[in-house]
């Protein structure tokens, strides 16, 4: 089913959560709105279920107005955080709910409804915990029986809210995995929450990029990985350098450091974004670039090695963070301590009174 | 050679990080036996001294096994009225903010901070046939003062805190994502009550139900202002207990304290057992 | 779009909510409020004067003293063992732990009759331990000492109640890192211990104060009655109503109520204290993470 948000808006008190925002969901689509805590993406994912009522605007559920639709009669499947397991029920009690609240006229009869809750439970491949209590399961468990009592009622939308936040590298991995493919199965629209970058553009058919309660991005992973549009966004995405310049002379300088403009870029001051994996490092400057930096660390991470680098003679708030293939490292014998140049191969610029990026190539 | 390991070098003693386990372990254990479990066994040996025909015979008298009935439904009549009563109360304390809320919310403890000797003459001159709530009463039809239903009042009046405060932490730490787990799932205002918030309070109802049927068993001050104490009637049994001193009846009155006591302390035992089993199941093993 | 701007949660609709706050406020003023007021009113019946004369009458006054010193014998000995107890079971590990924190319980379950007659039993002339005082010439019961004695027991968990949860949430951690950074067992106690347990403790007191100001059946097994010699005040009100003078009998039971009133207001004001430091916190965390 397909979703449409409309100017919704929230506050709390003083507390603007969200600015009035508007968004399409396709049937069948899967949905990743990510961004950090206090983004508004929970609160809207709340007011999607009807457990929020909105100040403004209208949510429409395929051609069904539900803006003032109590959150029981949205029929929408939600996941919570911490799961809001029924404590004092079985799996299968927690499981049946669903059905067993159900108006009498269309509840399934007891027989059906146990012949319900096993086939769920079969599919979250946990029959054999139907009668455990919620604290005998470990938290992967505990997701799947959620899941699984969301799924109970078959709702044609599944909310999901930080679905993997509390679970450890390894389930959340194969969970993923699995919720994509339950998706693929099933056909239901589904919408979660996440702050983890990594799961929002691996799960996603598009991802929403939320902060301060409005919308800073919509696009498919690729696209949103390849032209992010605001200084927020690569922020937020993560692995990323800085380099703050004053235009001057066909270069941005900043202290002793400088960079070339290629001639797509205006010749303006303003900030060049470059991904931790576009760089050479050299022990001397080249043609484009001097960027004087001293190695304070080196830590080998799955198939790159990472440096870890702070400005010699010039300015950044962060450390730089430079990702080398084993190769080009080991021809190299970089040592912690010692001074290199690194130069970037592309990258992005916003110029300074500029909200969104010019993208630039170096040529080597 | 992991044998050898443990023979050669003894284990290191680990000593405790914080201090003073001797010295308030020590006291406590010393206070608690000189001041409750002295006099307790010196209960148990007096009443060893009677023997058992003795004994039998004080505690099934008549008058006594008719204290022991009213007693009994007394205080499970005051203890279900608590239970619905505590109930709403803690619910509309933790659930609801209106004007007076945190007075009401103090006054509820009223009954434990006043005297019980002051509540007892306080409820039974309201309930006196010429007491502004006897009056009314009267004029219904209806007797409380000097009538068992006196009984079931006081007992109420003075247990009625212990229902609140044991079913308000457990309702304000309900999860509000349990609920909102059931209406996701469709279910009714009334369904999410009933089979998602009332199974979380039920225990905790449970043992404040149980305590204040154990506090009204023992209740004395409160009662013997409004019970009018007749025979076979309107008298409790710890009444029967202060009458049996008062006639230096020590025996009679050790045999029939035994009777109440063992009673008060099966029953604290078993509420304390049945809530360690229930927390058990809710967080685990 | 009204109805549909909070977070909504179950019995939020407003006829449920009016009808259960309204039958609330009905039940607790006929069961509460109102008996509170009548002890008043029943106080002032014969008019502010006779209330202030048979207050200061000689066997009133005697009353009130001896219920003062009682209160003031009991609640320091319930102090100290309140916090040992609590140190006990909150602080380590021990088996029997369990079965302690049970028997804190039983002066709670007991009736107060019975416990007054466990010690008559032990301590009286003809009791095991009495007798033997006895011939030391030395009388506890049906005097004060006695009654200091059973109200002691009496009152002996309502401290150790207030701090065992309190602690119990609040951790080992603290006093754990005072212990590695040098401080002394009782530098331990008085600076880190206690701030975080003062409002809890002070609250014990209070209660632990009320309780054996107000104390009845365990008072009048072992007390004896005797008129301006062992007659605390909850005794001489029993007294002053069964001579029939209602009017003297509620003027001593206001005092009482009144010290009761106090309990309540310095309980509000506790929670109130905490409430507001707990939601300082929250808001700091909330300004933080925004």
């Amino acid at each position: 089913m397909s979703i449409l948000i409309e100017n919704i808006s929230k506050h709390f008190g003083q507390f603007q959560a969200l600015s009035p925002l508007s968004l399409n969901i396709n049937e069948g689509e899967m949905i990743g709105l990510l961004g950090p805590s206090g983004s508004g993406k929970t609160t809207l994912l709340r007011i999607i279920a009807g457990l929020e009522g909105a100040d403004t605007g209208r949510i429409q559920f395929g051609d069904r107005d539900v803006t003032n639709l109590h959150v029981r009669d949205r029929r929408v499947g939600f996941v919570f955080q911490n799961y809001a397991l029924f404590r004092h029920m079985t799996v299968a009690d927690n499981v049946a709910f669903g059905l067993e609240v159900l108006p009498r006229k269309e509840r399934p009869s007891a027989t059906e409804i146990k012949k319900r809750v096993m086939h769920l439970l079969d599919m979250v491949q946990l029959a054999h915990l139907a009668n455990r209590f919620p604290s005998q399961l470990s938290g992967g468990q505990k997701q799947r029986i959620a899941l699984a009592r969301a799924l109970a009622t078959q709702p044609e939308v599944l909310l999901l809210d930080e679905p993997f936040g509390a679970l450890d590298a390894k389930v959340r991995k194969e969970l993923r995995r699995w919720l994509r493919g339950l998706h693929d199965e099933l056909g239901f629209t589904s919408v979660f929450v996440t702050h983890d970058q990594e799961e929002a553009l691996e799960l996603s058919d598009r991802v929403v990029v939320m902060s301060n309660g409005h919308i800073e991005q919509i696009d498919q992973p690729g696209a949103l990985y390849a032209s992010p549009n605001s200084r927020f966004v690569f922020d937020f995405l993560g692995n990323v350098n800085v380099f703050e310049g004053r235009f001057e002379e066909g270069k941005w300088h900043n202290g002793i450091a400088n960079i070339e403009r290629p001639n797509t870029a205006e010749p303006k001051d303003g900030q060049l974004y470059i991904r931790s994996h576009e760089f050479f490092v050299s022990p001397s400057p080249t043609d484009t670039a001097s960027l004087p930096l001293r190695i304070i660390a080196i830590n080998p991470i799955g198939a790159e090695v990472r440096l870890e680098l702070t400005p010699i003679d010039w300015n950044s708030n962060e450390v730089w963070e430079i990702d080398l293939p084993h190769k080009a490292f080991d021809k190299n014998c970089f040592e912690k301590g010692q001074t290199v140049y690194v130069t970037p191969k592309a990258g992005y610029f916003f110029a300074a009174d500029a909200e969104k990026p010019i993208l630039l190539n170096w040529e080597h | 050679m992991a044998t050898n390991l443990s023979v050669d070098h003894p284990r290191p003693r680990h000593k405790r990080v914080l201090p003073g386990l001797g010295l308030s372990l020590g006291t406590s254990l010393l206070f608690i036996s000189l001041i409750m479990l002295l006099p307790m066994a010196g209960l148990v040996m007096q009443t060893a001294d009677m023997g058992w025909e003795q004994y039998w015979s004080v505690i099934s008298d008549e008058r006594v096994v008719a204290s022991y009935k009213v007693t009994l439904w007394a205080a499970f009549i005051a203890s279900i009225f608590n239970g619905f009563l505590g109930l709403l109360l803690a619910w509309v304390l933790v659930r609801y903010e209106f004007p007076g809320r945190r007075i009401l919310d103090a006054l509820v403890d009223l009954p434990f901070a006043l005297p019980t000797a002051v509540a007892g003459i306080t409820l039974a001159t309201l309930y006196a046939q010429n007491g502004w709530y006897g009056s009314i009463l009267e004029s219904l039809g209806i007797k409380v003062a000097y009538t068992p239903v006196g009984i079931v009042l006081a007992m109420a009046f003075t247990s009625i805190p212990f229902v609140v405060r044991t079913v308000q932490p457990v309702l304000e730490e309900l999860s509000p994502e349990e609920e909102e787990a059931g209406m996701t799932l469709g279910a009714s205002d009334w369904a999410v009550f009933r089979r998602v918030i009332f199974p979380a309070l039920w225990p905790a109802l449970m043992t404040g139900v149980a305590l204040s049927f154990t506090r009204s068993l023992g209740e004395f001050g409160a009662v013997i202002f409004i019970a009018g104490n007749m025979p076979y009637v309107s008298e409790i049994t710890s009444l029967m207990i202060f009458v049996s001193l008062q006639e230096f009846d020590f025996p009679a009155a050790s045999a029939i304290a035994s009777v109440v006591l063992m009673a008060s302390l099966v029953l604290l035992f078993a509420i304390n057992l049945w809530q360690a089993r229930y927390l058990r199941r809710l967080h685990g093993r | 779009m009204s109805g549909n701007k909070h977070k909504m949660r179950v019995g939020d609709s407003p006829w449920v909510r009016r009808t259960l706050i309204g039958l609330t406020l009905f039940l607790t003023f006929i069961l509460l409020v109102v008996p509170l007021f009548s002890i008043f009113q029943q106080a002032f019946m014969k008019g502010a004067e006779h209330y202030f004369t048979s207050l200061v009458e000689a066997d009133t006054l005697h009353a009130i003293g001896l219920t003062l010193v009682v209160a003031a014998l009991t609640v320091p000995i319930n102090l100290v063992f309140g916090v040992m107890l609590a140190w006990a079971v909150t602080r380590f590990e021990f088996p029997g732990r369990k079965i302690l924190m049970t028997l804190l319980d039983i002066p709670f379950a007991m009736s107060p009759v019975v416990a007054g007659l466990l010690y008559l039993l032990l301590y009286g002339n003809n009791g095991w331990i009495g007798s033997w005082l006895y011939d030391q010439d030395i009388q506890l019961m049906f005097a004060w000492p006695g009654i200091v004695m059973v109200t002691v027991f009496v009152t002996c968990p309502f401290v150790a109640r207030e701090l065992i949860p309190l602690m119990q949430q609040q951790g080992r951690e603290d006093e754990e890192a005072a212990v590695i950074l040098g401080a002394s067992g009782w530098q331990l106690f008085r600076r880190v211990t206690l701030p975080n347990i003062k409002w809890a403790l002070i609250y014990g007191v209070i209660l632990t104060n009320a309780r054996a100001v107000g104390e009845f059946g365990a008072v009048s097994v072992v007390s004896g009655n005797i008129r301006g010699e062992t007659n605390t005040l909850p005794l001489h009100v029993q007294l002053q109503y069964e001579d029939y003078q209602a009017a003297a009998a509620f003027a001593s039971a206001s005092l009482l109520a009144m010290i009761a009133l106090i309990t309540l207001l310095f309980k509000a004001f506790v929670e109130w204290r905490q409430e507001r430091s707990l939601k300082i916190e929250s808001d700091k965390e909330k300004q933080v993470t925004q």
